[in-house]
């Protein structure tokens, strides 16, 4: 319960319209898109300014109220999920675009624009944005910048810390900070823009955010290699990478995944091949030529069973489109979709993908592969049904192992979805006590009466066991 | 202290409250379930578009039902009023990636509300007096018609306005008054007769559905369905005994009435032996088209509903795939040249999202000659009608319209075209009310394809 002498001074920053504490309001506020999550706040709050970010901070910090900023909350790491209850505070109001530099290349933007949205108002003044995360139809700015996502492009161009070289941020004080700025080298300091990039918002709210944008490519190539040996695509990865090509993306589909994309797209895709690479070159005309044609060469070294290039723009953006819907198609197969994300140096794809098929047949679940193959990130997703606890409880033990698996290979537990909810047991696996000691001093320091995204990256217990379900 | 809770299997909830028990029988929790929350439906909802509340959005609907159907919330007034606030265009369910049948749920969750609501929502009087006393009977519709008739061409019209009376009525209210076209009690049969032949040698023999609304209001698009039919290359019936489709009541939570319905129309036009039954309505064609679903727990219908549902099909789309296309051109003008013509086209939701026949009307609309088709912005986005939305919800659909008509307008077209009686209504009313410049004209397709045919022919 918010305290009611907040609740009015609260109403009396924003208007009453833009505070609710109505069933409604904290029922449809209570979860993101990490499944089996739900956790109800206590009141929702929708600013329009910094200014009224910061008198809200102000109130919160008073009466010791826990805040939960959040964009479209399509995270995946339970990250939006008021565990602790407290204010969610929704983006949605700030979504203008400030400008658009063209003597600079950059962009300040508000948080709460749609990631899609921006990057096609960037393209009509013939420039280039080029994070592009699974959900960018929906996500915003703001939440890329929290949860640093990754995309389909991040082989070639990196992810969004890449990309953000200026904030402004409101911390739990009330108090606005900002960092960088339209410059690209500034050493002025701890660098507390890359800071508060992928921080999941405990350490500061982002009100604010200036962009680098880079010239478009001029020419742009996409093509499928399809495969009925599974690890023939794996392998034909670390090829393209040791032959010095780049490629813009390069994605992984094994045949579950390729099944349940091609009924949701109707691509036509051929549903009897173990594994498709979808690949993508961009570049100089002749370059995407040249790379294209040596892809080709490799992927038929592989054994790859047909390797089609899309002819025109609109195939290859239909395909791309249906790659970025897999995570939710895979919802088809079962109703519940349990996502991991393991990361590995991208030299040992294939045997990841070995070894989560073994782990998965061994405690007899399905588990369906797909993910961002160039950069070594691979999603693991287990279709299953949350009521049956039995196999639930398979899920677990499977996912336990692919991250010992992952560790082992020299990966990480999350390559972009960050640690949020799910991951905070793990942390201190990954990074070691001192690594988690610093962490918590940092978050210390920004946020000393823990307000900021409560019970998020910093877990009460350190844990090795992967548990997929809480309560 | 950590407040999380796990969701897992369907809770064993003992639902005191009479509402939350229908709602946890009736909704479909397997499709609650299925729901991700991935959130790629919010940009398509318009009533999110307008808000940007998450609760005004297919995710958060759906998240409100599975909270009542698992104990976590009481279905109490605010969220009635939201299952209404969803105009039920359905634009969530071909972008969602999980194949969730959102259409099904919201209509499951009116259907409990209607059942057992302690409390009446708004306009609940207004809709039975409609529902049971107007829509399905024939006789009473011709009556609604003739009286509406006579109102609108006796003088009573000019002095119900002259007077001020209708001040008495809601301002949206009054806007549908201004913009209602010529009521008849002579609909498409009393006009044409129930059989139509084929011109040159026919393709199929066809039934059309004639509609309720349709035959009132539009009794002229209906002849011209019959004679574009016609000239395709189709043999056109029209069963006298069919009646309302049911997807007013399907959509409002009138399930059982809407199957008493359904099972009218499909003896009507089981005994016509035709290979299609033609809608001109896309939002009575999306019920048709999903009788099957309809009656599917009906052992006795189960099978005459898929028989029904796999020979509806949507005129353009009929037309476009299996006719012959006639010659269509724009009339020549006075000094005897034809002029390039501007339109547009507002897709009816459930002619593109239910249907998924959104491309046939732009391939017919491309093949009239000196025409210009320009596609307005979001053209698939909802304007609002959606069936009686525009008159129980009259603030969200005057935003949802606003809109549209930015969009319309920058097309400056010179016809804005539709698929659908609800959807014309309120293209002229948006015309009425946000038209730029006086020089738009709102038409359905089926009437303006007429006209531009004998054109053509000449």
């Amino acid at each position: 319960m918010i305290h009611p002498e907040a609740a009015r001074r609260l109403r009396a920053i924003v208007g009453e319209t833009w505070y609710r504490d109505d069933q409604e309001a904290l029922v449809a506020h209570s979860y993101d898109a990490t499944p089996m999550l739900q956790s109800m706040p206590d009141g929702v709050i929708y600013p329009s300014s910094t200014e009224q970010v910061s008198e809200i901070m102000k109130v919160l910090s008073e009466h010791g109220i826990p805040v939960i900023s959040r964009g479209s909350a399509s995270n995946l790491c339970g990250g939006t999920v008021p565990v602790q209850g407290g204010v969610v505070m929704v983006m949605h109001r700030m979504n203008r675009i400030l400008e658009v530099d063209l003597e600079n290349l950059t962009a300040t933007v508000q948080p709460g624009i749609i990631t899609a949205e921006f990057t096609a108002h960037i393209e009509s003044f013939g420039l280039f944005y080029p994070p592009d995360p699974g959900s960018m139809r929906i996500s915003t700015i703001g939440g890329n910048i929290a949860e640093c996502s990754g995309g389909l492009r991040g082989l070639k161009y990196g992810t969004t810390k890449d990309y953000v070289i200026g904030l402004e941020a409101v911390l739990a004080s009330g108090e606005v900070i900002r960092t960088g700025g339209k410059l690209m080298k500034d050493v002025a300091g701890y660098d507390l823009t890359k800071l508060l990039i992928g921080s999941e918002g405990t350490l500061a709210i982002i009100t604010e955010a200036t962009l680098k944008l880079v010239p478009p490519p001029k020419a742009k190539k996409t093509m499928l290699a399809m495969y009925r040996d599974l690890y023939g695509a794996a392998r034909t990865v670390s090829k393209i990478i040791e032959s010095r090509i780049i490629p813009a993306t390069l994605e992984f589909l094994d045949n579950p995944t390729i099944r349940v994309v091609d009924d949701f797209a109707k691509l036509g895709l051929p549903l009897d091949m173990e594994a498709i690479l979808l690949i993508e070159q961009d570049g100089d005309p002749e370059t995407v030529e040249r790379d294209i044609a040596r892809i080709t060469e490799i992927c038929e070294s592989e054994h790859a069973d047909r390797v089609e290039v899309a002819a025109t723009r609109e195939e290859a953006e239909k395909l791309l489109t249906a790659r970025r819907s897999a995570l939710t198609a895979l919802a088809r197969l079962r109703p519940t979709t349990i996502l991991e994300d393991a990361t590995v140096p991208r030299s040992k794809i294939a045997d990841m993908v070995l070894r989560i098929n073994e782990i998965a047949r061994k405690h007899n679940v399905t588990i369906a592969t797909f993910g961002h193959a160039g950069d070594g990130n691979l999603h693991p997703t287990a279709t299953t049904d949350a009521r049956d606890r039995d196999e639930i409880h398979r899920v677990e033990e499977a996912f336990a192992e692919i991250f010992e698996a992952s560790i082992e290979l020299g990966g990480t537990i999350t390559g972009e979805h960050g640690v949020g909810l799910v991951k905070a047991p793990y942390l201190e696996w990954r990074v070691g006590p001192a690594g988690l000691g610093v962490m918590k001093g940092i978050k210390q320091a920004f946020d000393p009466h823990n307000l900021l995204n409560p019970g998020k990256m910093f877990a009460k217990e350190t844990r090795k066991r992967v548990v997929v379900q809480h309560g | 202290m950590d407040k999380l809770t796990a969701e897992s299997a369907k809770p064993a909830v003992r639902h005191e409250n009479p509402l939350a028990r229908a709602l946890a029988e009736k909704l479909n929790y397997d499709q609650l379930t299925n729901c991700m929350r991935c959130g790629f439906c919010l940009p398509a909802c318009p009533t999110f578009k307008e808000t940007g509340m998450e609760p005004e959005s297919p995710r958060g609907r759906i998240a409100l039902m599975k909270a009542v159907a698992d104990g976590l919330m009481d279905p109490d007034e605010a969220f009635q009023e939201q299952m209404y606030h969803c105009l039920g265009c359905r634009a969530c369910e071909p972008v969602c990636p999980a194949d969730v049948k959102y259409g099904q749920l919201i209509e499951q969750a009116r259907d409990s509300i209607e059942d057992h609501a302690d409390h009446s929502v708004p306009v609940k009087g207004l809709r039975k007096l409609f529902f049971d006393g107007v829509f399905p009977h024939r006789s009473r519709l011709k009556w609604l018609g003739r009286s509406l008739g006579f109102y609108q061409k006796s003088g009573l019209r000019r002095i119900a306005r002259g007077t001020g009376i209708m001040r008495l009525f809601p301002e949206h209210m009054r806007d549908m008054e201004r913009i209602l076209p010529e009521a008849t009690a002579r609909g498409v049969v009393e006009r044409i007769g129930a059989f139509y032949p084929a011109k040159g040698k026919m393709i199929a023999r066809v039934a059309l559905f004639r509609g309720c609304i349709m035959d009132v209001l539009f009794a002229e698009t209906n002849v011209n369905t019959v004679k574009l039919l016609s000239e395709a290359g189709f043999e056109v019936v029209i069963p006298d005994s069919q009646v309302c489709c049911g997807a007013l009541h399907a959509h409002s939570g009138e399930l059982g009435k809407a199957r008493e319905l359904a099972r009218s129309n499909i003896r009507a036009f089981k005994e016509a032996g035709v290979d299609y039954i033609v809608s001109n309505a896309g939002g009575c064609g999306a019920l048709l088209i999903e009788y099957d679903h309809l009656l599917h727990e009906d052992d006795d219908w189960r099978e005459d509903g898929a028989w029904f549902a796999s020979r509806v099909i949507d005129v353009s789309r009929l037309i476009a795939e299996k006719g012959r296309v006639p010659d269509f051109a724009e009339p020549a003008g006075e000094d005897g040249r034809a002029q390039q013509l501007l339109i547009t086209y507002q897709d009816s939701c459930h002619l593109r999202n239910v249907m998924k026949s959104g491309g046939a009307p732009r391939q017919l609309m491309n093949r009239v000659g000196n025409v210009r088709f320009v596609e307005m912005a979001d053209a698939g986005s909802c304007c609002g009608s959606a069936g009686i939305y525009n008159v129980t919800q009259p603030e969200m659909a005057g935003r949802v319209l606003e809109r549209k008509m930015d969009n319309a307008n920058r097309t400056e077209a010179r016809y804005l075209l539709t698929s659908n009686p609800g959807c014309l209504l309120q293209m002229k009313l948006g015309i009425e009310k946000h038209g730029a410049g006086g020089q738009m004209e709102a038409m359905h397709i089926v009437d303006f394809l007429a006209e531009r045919m004998a054109a053509g022919k000449s």
